[in-house]
């Protein structure tokens, strides 16, 4: 489990997922993406952190072309394995779910269909494959329950999705997003509905994947520690924007937004014991907005033109370690 | 546990849920929720209770008030034990005690404004002022902004909600707090909001707060003391700062050892515990912990360990504690192998 991705990359790898000023805004007059730039390279785990509200969930739907019919995607680039996906049609959309990228999603107990038994439902998802029968199709199943460490893989099959706990369903969803060798798993938030010690076990898991499975993760996430713990590069989301991004161990040692400033400060995991008073961030989130730094109306170092000019995106790492931070301050 | 001078005090309070029904008959014996817990809150003090996922520590918060019948136990309020758990018995703890239920949203009436769900507890007890100015300055103790108060409540946010529901409690001044979860779904830069309101408002009326909370980081922070509970029973409680410090329950240090740390440079090997919280209807025997733990003996498969004391405030249930030097040991030496529990 050290940073960076496991396996030696070959020189100059195509991305997996690349965005390029995506822009996404619901009923066309509500932004909740403004701008973000991303790129996932093949077996890298990337982070988004942010708060609710942030447009961390809509970006990662828009990925695998799941949201509603009133969300407008617009932009210069949102490609999955160098297929362009802005101009897909849903007939090309289902090509790419599946293969190209898959989804674990926040609950567990919501993901399956409650009415019908998880060995149908896994079975379901291999309608692809016509060339296997059944029973090969049910070997391959069970492998893949084997390899998310699932107890009993066969009794399992015959369960509803309420007889299982939602760690065990968690497992059961990571192994049904990986039965179509997906290049890219979009993890939404996959551990907010689980105990710590099941948490635990599932980052364990997503590291293990991989590793084995080479799969590349976007992981998005609120919290800082599961973050931390198996991401490689991170990117800070704050009211529709990417405010900061870089190498996970640049970010949480020296974070340069203000923005990501302050929410380590409120951290509690990273305060002192004996604090008398947690420090938190005042205001509320804003919506995005298009002309200016989302940040303004909170940050303590406020300069006249956050309001009016959006801030550039500079590079702020050392050397050539690839930090940048979205802020007038960084600005030279 | 310090008798003299607890404001609530549970003494081996026990839950049991009957399996058997008149139009379902069983032979099933009863499944405990809880079993034998005895906690005491004193004045001003802020106990957090600790545990996973069935656990029974929400079950706790509500048996405490009478929202659930205890089975068996005694529930000492004040200094006088309640004579039976009949509703009645309860009135005199529910009088001076508001509970903060996990999901404010929900536990506010859709129809009623902001400005009457506070009200409400006012009208209850006919105690208390309820005119607009009095709620105003109610709202502004927790933190809300008057507008907010001709608000409904589907049109506030988190962290909004849960400073209506804390105004609500605070309306008729109770002298305990029992808040479930209090911090669950708020975002990191807003739940410090709700938690120093707690520690203003122990701070201005000596309330008593338990907490019942499955995050670890915040009972650092606001508890003074911490009720581990697992599978319904007590494995270890005492100071805060010393179950932190040096937790003895191997349970707790695997709880402690779960979080996650915000420090890319401290990632963990393993998990620290594997396997999950066996269901209460398939309690382990002996303590029924060492289906997880990485100590377990012989011993701890057939004898379940009674609560004992360490120092005065500290009690542990574990044959072999863990010694306070171990806590910075590395990961165990042997791990049992993974065991299903269903």
């Amino acid at each position: 489990m050290t940073p960076g991705p496991a396996t030696a990359t070959p020189v100059n790898p195509a991305p997996v997922l690349e965005l390029a000023d995506v822009s996404i805004s619901y009923s066309g007059i509500v932004p909740a993406v403004v701008g973000v730039d991303l790129m996932v390279m093949p077996g890298e785990i990337v982070g988004i952190i942010g708060e609710s509200g942030s447009g961390k969930s809509t970006l990662a739907h828009s990925v695998l072309g799941l949201l509603p019919d009133s969300a407008q995607i617009s932009g210069k680039t949102l490609s999955l394995n160098g297929i362009d996906m802005l101009g897909a049609s849903e007939q090309a959309m289902r090509q790419l779910r599946g293969p190209a990228a898959a989804m674990i999603f926040q609950n567990p107990m919501t993901t399956f269909s409650p009415m019908h038994k998880l060995g149908r439902q896994l079975m379901d998802l291999l309608w692809r494959e016509r060339g296997l029968s059944n029973k090969e199709k049910r070997q391959k199943i069970l492998k893949a329950l084997q390899d998310v460490g699932l107890p009993d893989p066969a009794a399992r099959l015959e369960a509803y999705p309420f007889q299982l706990s939602g760690g065990m369903l968690q497992r059961v969803a990571i192994a049904a997003a990986l039965l179509m060798r997906p290049s890219l798993l979009v993890a939404d938030e996959p551990t907010t509905a689980l105990d710590v010690t099941m948490e635990a076990q599932i980052l364990h898991l997503m590291h293990e994947i991989r590793r084995n499975a080479g799969v590349s993760i976007l992981m998005i996430s609120h919290h800082l520690g599961v973050i931390a713990e198996i991401c490689d590069r991170v990117a800070v989301m704050y009211a529709g924007r990417i405010v900061e991004e870089g190498p996970v161990d640049v970010i949480f040692a020296d974070p340069r937004h203000p923005y990501t400033k302050a929410l380590f400060a409120c951290e509690p995991a990273l305060i002192e014991t004996g604090a008398t008073r947690l420090p938190v961030i005042g205001g509320e989130v804003p919506r995005p907005v298009r002309i200016g730094c989302g940040f303004a109306g909170r940050c303590p170092q406020v300069l006249e033109c956050c309001c009016n000019a959006t801030p550039p995106w500079v590079a702020v790492g050392a050397g050539n370690v690839s930090h940048f931070s979205r802020c007038h301050r960084s600005a030279p | 546990m310090m008798r003299e001078t607890a404001l609530i005090e549970a003494n081996n309070l026990s839950v049991a849920v009957p399996r058997s029904s008149r139009w379902f008959p069983s032979r099933k014996p009863d499944l405990d929720i809880l079993v034998d817990v005895s906690v005491a809150v004193k004045p001003g003090e802020i106990v957090c209770m600790v545990g996973e996922s069935g656990s029974g520590k929400t079950t706790f918060g509500r048996a405490l008030l009478g929202l659930v019948r205890p089975s068996a136990g005694q529930i000492v309020f004040d200094g006088t034990p309640l004579p039976d758990f009949s509703p009645p018995s309860f009135k005199r703890i529910r009088r001076e005690a508001s509970l903060l239920f996990q999901d404010p949203v929900t536990s506010f009436d859709p129809r009623q404004r902001i400005a009457s769900i506070l009200a409400e507890p006012r009208r209850i007890a006919r105690s208390g002022s309820v005119a607009r100015s009095e709620i105003e300055e109610l709202a502004r103790k927790a933190g809300l902004v008057s507008p907010l108060l001709s608000k409904f409540p589907h049109a506030l946010s988190g962290g909004q909600a849960r400073r209506a529901a804390v105004a609500r409690a605070l309306s008729v001044v109770p002298r305990l707090i029992v808040a479930d979860e209090p911090t669950a779904g708020l975002d990191v830069s807003v739940q410090g909001g709700v938690l120093n309101l707690f520690l203003d408002i122990r701070e201005e009326f000596r309330t008593s707060f338990l907490i019942i909370t499955h995050n670890l980081s915040i009972a650092r922070h606001v508890s003074d003391r911490i009720v581990i509970l697992y599978l319904g029973r007590v494995l270890e409680s005492g100071p805060a700062r010393e179950i932190f410090r040096a937790p003895r329950h191997p349970y707790t240090r695997a709880l402690l050892d779960s979080e996650p740390i915000p420090n890319p440079a401290k990632r963990r090997e393993a998990p620290p515990v594997i396997g999950e919280v066996p269901g209460l209807a398939a309690r382990p025997s002996g303590c029924e912990f060492h289906t997880r733990c990485a100590f377990a003996q012989d011993r701890c498969r057939h004898e379940r360990p009674l609560q004992t004391a360490i120092s005065a405030e500290h009690e542990v249930a574990c044959h072999y504690p863990l010694t306070p030097r171990l806590t910075v040991v590395g990961p165990p030496p042997q791990r049992l192998p993974k065991t299903a529990n269903r």
